[in-house]
């Protein structure tokens, strides 16, 4: 059965609290901390962009399954936040990890499910035997308009999947994607930030396609919510996933390894990959896990995966998410974010 | 640095490649057709170790204007486990940590971009080990 092979995940060091963008701006920051459960989020350095958390997640990936990386056949990478309007991030990132060039590559984008959107295509050309191993990447450096809610959560990371049929680190037993016309967040061609519906982000969008998705995937694999020892939903705030868990059956218990939200931000593409790296760096050999992204537009995408006991062996090879959220960091003003994220217009 | 010379360091700078003399045992890097400390030619392809020494360092206070942005910042002869030496910037630090003995890591990062609508330079950058 095909499986994950090797996974990695990167977030950058520095932060900014959600108290020092609400006091940039005259807001209280309890509303925020309290009402979307969001604390800090991660903010890329000015040399950190969606190909440089793809090769650092993707190393790890590699290290972990402990394979040539001349054996990768594909290699996709989900974001919203592509460094070149016409250039395949793909292409730098299979050079710097070794892969290629007998390799096919794209760069994909559906908004924050972009990730497992690269993921599924991943696991596909693997099942069907098209290609040995393929990787798929969720990684972003996501952008929010200065003043506007997105501003909070608007962070940096990423998790890179590598699939093959050998040796799984965690067998993917089901798939299931739910996907509608629904213009709830979206950036035109040009525009330097996107734009949302507000309220009309919640129900019709991110509540309708998560729920419909993990529905369809429970019924399609016959398990129930009870079944699963981990489960990440997207993470936009710290609010939905949890509210979206509770309303499927979920505990408390099942999501808090992977809802990482509240002290990451939400990675967009990144998201729910970065939850599920967290919940392979503590799971046992024989959990079922589940994860369910969202994408606006609108999508989400379901898998439900078996972790074997290989993993426990293998993911000593790579830092955990969690040293990364809790390790080293540095706290910026809101002046330095405006600066590290090319906000302050400069002369040529 | 135009394109085409950014595009022929892409092993150097994307991997690390180098190369070993089998005559005199020198690690040469970026590699090179000829070993510079014996002038043999019988060399072997070697991957650096994402991780170094500090050997030396300084801090830029007046940058050239792509890096302007990023001053004050510490730049490095850093020394892989082969032996071999290069220049980097070191980043995510405290500029006074940045001292001979410093334990890095060679980070996958943006060097540069060629203006506004030029290429993205990338390569390594050496970040302190946590």
């Amino acid at each position: 059965m095909a499986g994950i092979v090797g996974y990695g995940a990167y977030i950058p060091r520095k932060r900014i609290t959600a108290q020092e963008i609400a006091r940039q701006w005259g807001k209280d920051p309890a509303t925020i901390e309290q009402g979307l459960l969001l604390k800090e989020k991660s903010v890329p350095g000015l040399d950190e962009d969606t190909v440089t958390i793809a090769v650092a997640a993707g190393r790890v990936a590699l290290q972990r399954a402990g394979i040539d990386p001349q054996k990768v056949g594909a290699l996709y990478i989900g974001s919203e936040s592509h460094p070149y309007a016409v250039k395949p991030s793909g292409t730098i990132v299979v050079e710097a990890l070794g892969i290629g060039p007998r390799v096919h590559v794209a760069d994909m984008e559906f908004a924050c499910k972009a990730g497992t959107e690269a993921m599924f295509v991943a696991l596909g050309l693997v099942e069907s035997g098209r290609v040995e191993y393929a990787m798929g990447i969720g990684a972003d450096t996501s952008q929010g308009a200065p003043n506007d809610a997105l501003e909070f959560s608007a962070s940096a990371g990423g998790a890179a999947y590598l699939f093959g049929r050998a040796d799984p680190l965690a067998e993917v037993l089901e798939t299931f994607s739910y996907t509608t016309d629904t213009p709830d967040f979206w950036r035109r061609e040009g525009r330097f930030y996107p734009r949302h519906g507000g309220r009309f982000t919640g129900e019709p969008a991110y509540f309708k396609h998560v729920l419909a998705a993990t529905r369809g995937i429970l019924e399609k694999s016959g398990l129930k919510p009870q079944d699963f020892a981990f489960a990440v939903f997207h993470m936009p705030n710290g609010k939905f996933p949890l509210a979206a868990g509770k309303t499927l059956g979920f505990t408390k218990r099942q999501l808090e390894t992977g809802w990482l939200v509240p002290t990451m931000g939400n990675t967009y593409s990144g998201s729910s990959p970065t939850g599920l790296a967290a919940v392979l760096d503590v799971a046992a050999a024989g959990d079922l896990i589940l994860i369910t992204s969202f994408g606006s537009g609108a999508g989400s995408d379901s898998f439900v995966l078996k972790a074997t006991p290989r993993l426990a062996e293998r993911r000593r090879l790579g830092a955990t998410v969690r040293a990364m959220l809790d390790g080293k960091r540095r706290y910026l003003t809101y002046g330095q974010y405006a600066s590290y994220r090319e906000k302050i217009i400069l002369n040529d | 640095m135009p394109s085409p010379r950014y595009w022929r360091e892409v092993p150097a700078r994307f991997r690390l490649e180098a190369v070993r003399c089998r005559g005199c045992g020198k690690v040469v890097y970026p590699a090179r057709r000829v070993c510079p400390g014996c002038r043999g030619t019988d060399l072997e392809p070697l991957a650096l170790s994402r991780s170094g020494t500090v050997v030396t360092s300084t801090v830029i206070h007046v940058a050239p204007a792509e890096f302007a942005m990023e001053t004050p910042y510490a730049v490095a002869i850093v020394e892989t486990p082969e032996g071999a030496r290069l220049m980097a910037q070191v980043v995510d630090c405290e500029l006074p940590e940045v001292k001979p003995g410093l334990k890095v890591n060679l980070e996958f990062r943006l060097i540069r971009q060629e203006g506004h609508g030029g290429i993205l330079c990338y390569g390594h950058k050496a970040v302190p080990e946590a």
